[in-house]
């Protein structure tokens, strides 16, 4: 069965080159181009621009020809709970310090396993937090607020 | 002897108290992280990079150099005792280690690996050594036009020759020379692909897009594939081989040995293909080659001798003209330039402490693997049993508090957060991570070279093909683009054939 255009592995990655290749292509043209012998800051992107979507568009349609589908199951959940557990630890560490940053981090990113033990989770969070204060705080002196209220 | 003069300067360095520390400091963690589950060399190196800033950049070079061979060192013996390749160049390694393991002469095996793997190391920094001067004196005459196609070979060498789809590799490392271009213009002065984000002024920052590409999204990938591993619990056998084992690996790691050098030189080969290499030669070689892949002892030496002496050698184009050969290679020279060194052919007579340091330490760094590693392998044993749900979230703590270190920057933070999903992105559509970053540290050289060539030429584009130098790196490039188009199976032949 031939997968469709949204599991389709190589459609989907040359879509995403055409994507970035517009992208920087257009956010480049404010930039002066300038001449070949005195290129302007506009000249080396626009046209690394107009190459990806090029390539991109190559990459398309070799993937609607040979219509590989994406392998395996995405990982949305993994993604979400990863990339939202080091947001939180960035908005966290200069207003609540650095270790309830830490200790909001590590359960978050636990979550994204598909095992999760609570007790034992508390457990590695605090050794965690221990073992990265002692390090980065302790061992190479870094100036990082333990406990914080600033906001 | 000049060569003796250099070496000897490089060990005044090297042995200096803290150096050694910084040596062993290195060489430990690598080995400590890069032996863990799900954890390779890559990972291993972006996951402590932030680590080795602030320090001198002798000594963080030389804790660089350390985590890579350590990590390297750490893969195998995953491989042998799990079965658990940690990246691609020690899928070899598992097929006769792991079966050695089974027959209760783990211990054997993962001597034979050390001794390989130092023997190995040592010839290739010797011939870091020997080489480094004269390609280097010979780099040194290039001009700009000459810099611009050499950096185009290695781009197109590193992707051509990675494994996969070269369109995709080569869209890749446009992306990279993009990411690469974001920041301030040295040039004009102007802002591009900042967006009035202040952060951004100074460019994306290169522990961002290591971690994110490379620790964050294999997390996200780790994540998905349900957890198999079964640590080997059957005693270790014996540490030491035995006169006749020794022998048996003698020649097979000198083997491995020099195909891996001739491999780790050029760029964009890499281990992985030298280890099948020396396994495929041993397999020629063997008298009865049915042996191999049932715990032969040189299945286990000569790829690892190769894999090791690629890894040395990749030094050569890395520290010499600039060019990394593999994303490891890429991930050094975007430290070098972190550091404030500039990568390339005047490292040598600009920075000589800094490089023949690094060398010598390299010596120093093989000599405390061996020694360090024989002992502690329960240890290594008992941390590779640690469960991936304990692992993971320790590395994205790491990560996180690692790239806000470098530059005391929230930014850094979510920035990486984002390159992390958009590896995953990209690993999920089959798109080697790899030629991006080659692409994102060679972006901002390459750019500089093109602009300065073409207004020396007066806007003459014809001066890349009249120029020798530069003609040769181009002639290269074709025919190597025009060997990848031509013959698709060939380069998929020896992997399917070392596989059992």
């Amino acid at each position: 069965m031939r997968p469709r255009l949204l599991s389709n592995r190589d459609a989907l990655a040359g879509l995403l080159f055409v994507t970035i290749g517009a992208f920087a292509f257009f956010a480049a043209r404010g930039y002066p181009v300038g001449t070949i012998a005195e290129m302007g800051p506009g000249y080396f992107p626009r046209t690394l621009g107009c190459l990806l979507m090029l390539l991109g568009a190559g990459v398309l349609a070799r993937g609607l020809r040979s219509a590989q589908p994406v392998e395996g199951r995405w990982a949305w959940g993994a993604l979400a709970l990863l990339t939202v557990s080091m947001l939180a630890f960035g908005a966290g560490i200069e207003r609540i310090g650095l270790v309830p940053a830490l200790a909001l981090l590590l359960p978050i990113a636990a979550l994204a396993g598909r095992e999760f033990r609570p007790l034992e989770m508390l457990l590695l969070t605090a050794v965690l937090c221990l073992g990265a204060v002692a390090i980065f705080v302790w061992g190479l002196k870094l100036p990082y607020a333990l406990f914080a209220w600033r906001f | 002897m000049e060569f003796l003069e250099h070496l000897g300067l490089g060990f005044g360095v090297a042995m200096t108290l803290h150096n050694l520390g910084y040596c062993l400091v290195g060489v430990l963690l690598g080995t400590l992280i890069g032996v863990l589950p799900g954890v390779g060399p890559l990972v291993t190196i972006s996951m402590l990079l932030p680590l080795t800033f602030g320090l001198a950049p002798v000594s963080a070079l030389i804790m660089l150099a350390g985590i890579y061979y350590g990590a390297q060192y750490g893969g195998s013996t995953a491989a042998i005792l799990v079965n658990l390749p940690g990246e691609t160049s020690s899928a070899v390694t598992c097929l006769d280690g792991y079966q050695m393991a089974r027959q209760g002469r783990a211990g054997a095996a993962l001597a034979a690996a050390a001794l390989a793997s130092f023997i190995a190391g040592c010839i290739g920094t010797l011939l870091i050594a020997l080489l480094g001067v004269p390609l280097a004196g010979w780099a040194i005459e290039f001009g700009a036009e000459d810099y611009f196609s050499l950096m185009v070979m290695g781009l197109v060498s590193a992707t051509v020759l990675s494994s996969g789809d070269t369109l995709k590799a080569i869209a890749m490392v446009v992306v990279g020379l993009l990411i690469g271009l974001v920041g301030t213009d040295v040039n004009s002065g102007m802002e591009r692909y900042t967006f009035d984000v202040p952060e951004l002024a100074d460019g994306i920052g290169f522990t961002v897009l290591a971690v994110g590409l490379f620790a964050i999204a294999e997390v996200m990938k780790n994540l998905v594939e349900p957890e198999s591993r079964t640590v080997f619990r059957t005693p270790l056998g014996g540490m030491w081989l035995r006169a006749a084992e020794f022998k048996a690996m003698l020649a097979p790691s000198l083997r491995g040995t020099a195909l891996g050098a001739f491999f780790g030189v050029l760029p964009g080969t890499g281990p992985t293909i030298s280890t099948f290499a020396a396994y495929m030669v041993e397999k020629k070689l063997a008298r009865d080659p049915e042996r191999l892949g049932q715990g032969a002892i040189e299945g286990v030496a000569a790829p690892e001798a190769a894999n090791n002496a690629a890894a040395q050698t990749a030094f050569i184009p890395t520290l010499t003209l600039g060019i990394p050969g593999s994303a490891t290679m890429a991930l050094i020279l975007g430290a070098m330039v972190m550091n404030g060194v500039q990568p390339g052919p005047t490292v040598m007579t600009r920075n000589p402490e800094l490089f023949w340091g690094v060398i010598a330490s390299m010596f120093i760094g093989n000599a405390l693997l061996v020694a360090l590693n024989l002992p502690l392998v329960g240890l290594w044993v008992r941390l590779l049993s640690v469960p991936y749900r304990w692992l993971f979230p320790a590395i994205v703590m790491f990560c996180a508090l690692g790239n806000y270190t470098v530059n005391g920057s929230t930014m850094d933070v979510y920035l990486c957060a984002g390159v992390g999903v958009l590896g995953y992105v990209f690993a999920r559509l089959d798109c080697p991570p790899a030629p991006l970053v080659l692409g994102y540290v060679l972006g901002p050289l390459m750019e500089e070279n093109l602009r300065r060539a073409l207004l020396l030429s007066a806007g003459d584009a014809s001066v890349f093909f009249t120029r020798p130098i530069s003609l040769g790196f181009l002639v290269v490039t074709g025919l190597l683009l025009l060997g990848v188009m031509l013959p698709r199976r060939r380069r998929a032949a020896p992997l399917a054939e070392a596989a059992p």
